[in-house]
């Protein structure tokens, strides 16, 4: 026993050392301005909807209202974190961990720039969706943990919620995974060099873009946190920090899943047209560009549209977009073998 | 090396996620249990080169089964204090299930039916995965695949049929019959003369029962 612990103690070398130190020093630049990025995406929300509703929004925390994330997550961090005492300590606890965590993973195989990627494995996308699967774990743990009637009923209609719209989000990217032959992250992008999958796959980034919205429970899907029925949803026996990790964990699927959009269908990196002028900029500003484009599509939504009803959305997801996607996949794949054949 | 220590954490928290499926006391717990055991099994299959179906587990079963476990469990009605009575009927099926199956094991383990060639364990197809797994499903297994891919249709369409029935008293949301209703079929607009109640003003809904 003691020969094989000792044994271990083998891998502590020079090179694995520094391969530990460098990877964590990468974790931390992706993690580090994510988190940063999420408390602006709050200010951004606030702001947008404020002009969006002729108002404008946080003003006076600094100039510009440029210290209200600050602010708020110095006034959530000192706020009293309260354990109901029905709960389910351990469950209740966790789940808030279990929200944010697989929001944060994810961004491990995610291509900055060429050759710019933490973990560049083949089944980038497939880990991606099942990473993002995850996500609801928190949200029933929480709303079952909380022992209590709209947490509870918030966090059901979150469950059934985003196992839907994975379905026709998961034939969506089956389609950009076929267009590209590849299910390397960094593969697909480079595949969109001529025309990005938006323009030829136009239909099913409207899917996509529907259904991010449904998984990452924003409105007009925001149906588990109904303020008017539910209170607030899964959320309400949380406070202080666990209470914003459900935020912060929210926030960052959202820039995920615009991350997500970017790479399978806006061409990730890759300027628009390969011209002159545009080529001039690095890849990575173009990237964060297309993702702050989807994100204000996000916030865009929120203020337009009203609510859906939970019935609807339920018929939106497997009466019109589930058959739509299937179909058009299957119609796909035929015309892109009838190409290959050479008969079209 | 390296994977050596990934194995011994893996596989021994799945045990002890798999013992905690059948000890735990609240069955949220048990599906919890569950999913960790899940999970953890899906990291020795990418442990042994497997990536895409150990990713698969997790988006399948972790991402979608499990949860509709989890539902199930969180939205029926369990009595605690029944399900902790210890209830002493079952005990002698139970342990008659339960050698059965651990003789049948020790059965296929002496018979070799476990035992996997040297050269079978190492990562076989570590480059293109799904591409060599799905050649394999599309060619040699296609009528299995085909027949399975039946049977969870028939399934599927079974439990839809025998679940989903018209219930009488229950209100329906006709999507259809709501746009199509028009203005005229639900309201009218009438001068009752003053005085005289409600009596003048009747209601003429044509789509709508009284």
């Amino acid at each position: 026993m003691l020969d094989l612990v000792l044994s271990y103690l083998d891998l502590i070398t020079e090179e694995n050392i520094w391969y530990v130190i460098t990877t964590l020093f990468f974790v931390l630049l992706i993690t580090l301005p994510l988190f940063g990025a999420v408390a602006y995406l709050t200010l951004a929300e606030r702001k947008v909807i404020g002009w969006m509703q002729l108002r404008h929004g946080p003003l006076y925390t600094g100039w510009w209202g440029i210290g209200q994330p600050i602010a708020d997550a110095i006034k959530l961090m000192f706020k009293e974190p309260t354990i109901p005492e029905k709960s389910n300590l351990i469950v209740y606890i966790l789940a808030p961990v279990m929200v944010l965590v697989p929001a944060v993973v994810a961004w491990a195989v995610i291509p900055f720039d060429a050759n710019w990627v933490l973990a560049d494995i083949n089944l980038g996308v497939v880990y991606l969706m099942a990473v993002s699967s995850l996500g609801v774990y928190g949200i029933l743990m929480a709303g079952w943990a909380s022992n209590s009637k709209y947490p509870f009923l918030g966090a059901v209609r979150s469950g059934a919620q985003m196992v839907s719209y994975e379905v026709s989000m998961g034939l969506c990217l089956l389609s950009v995974i076929l267009l590209a032959g590849s299910m390397n992250l960094s593969e697909i992008v480079l595949a969109q060099q001529g025309m990005w999958n938006a323009v030829t796959l136009f239909p099913m980034f409207i899917v996509f873009l529907i259904s991010i919205l449904a998984e990452t429970n924003r409105a007009p899907f925001d149906l588990p946190e109904a303020e008017a029925e539910l209170v607030a949803g899964y959320n309400v026996e949380y406070g202080s920090m666990p209470f914003a990790m459900f935020f912060l964990g929210e926030y960052a699927n959202m820039i995920l899943m615009s991350a997500f959009a970017s790479i399978m269908f806006l061409g990730g990196w890759l300027p628009p047209l390969d011209i002159w002028p545009l080529n001039l900029i690095p890849g990575i500003f173009w990237f964060f560009g297309k993702i702050a484009a989807v994100l204000f599509f996000f916030l865009w939504a929120r203020a337009t549209l009203p609510r859906f009803r939970y019935d609807q959305l339920m018929r939106l997801g497997w009466k019109v977009l589930l058959p739509f996607t299937l179909l058009w996949l299957v119609g796909q794949a035929f015309i892109m073998k009838l190409m290959q054949v050479g008969w079209v | 090396m390296l994977a050596d220590l990934l194995f011994l954490l893996f596989s021994s928290v799945l045990l002890i996620a798999a013992l905690g499926v059948i000890t735990a006391k609240n069955p949220m717990h048990c599906v919890l249990f569950m999913i960790l055991s899940f999970f953890n099994a899906a990291g020795l299959f990418i442990l042994l080169g497997a990536e895409f179906l150990g990713l698969l587990l997790v988006m399948v079963y972790v991402g979608a089964i499990a949860v509709m476990f989890l539902f199930i469990v969180m939205t029926i009605d369990i009595d605690f204090a029944v399900l902790k009575g210890k209830n002493t009927n079952i005990v002698p099926m139970g342990i008659l299930v339960s050698a059965v199956l651990l003789l049948e094991l020790i059965a296929g383990a002496w018979g070799g039916m476990f035992h996997t060639p040297q050269q079978q364990t190492k990562p076989v197809m570590q480059e293109e995965n799904a591409q060599i797994l799905g050649e394999v499903l599309f060619t040699d297994y296609v009528v299995p695949f085909q027949g399975a891919a039946i049977i969870l249709l028939i399934a599927m369409v079974g439990a839809i049929v025998l679940t989903h029935r018209r219930r009488s008293g229950v209100k329906r949301q006709d999507i259809t019959k709501q746009i199509q209703r028009k203005k005229s079929d639900c309201m009218i607009v009438t001068e009752p003369p003053a005085k005289s109640g409600v009596a003048a003003a009747y209601f003429v809904g044509k789509g709508v029962e009284k």
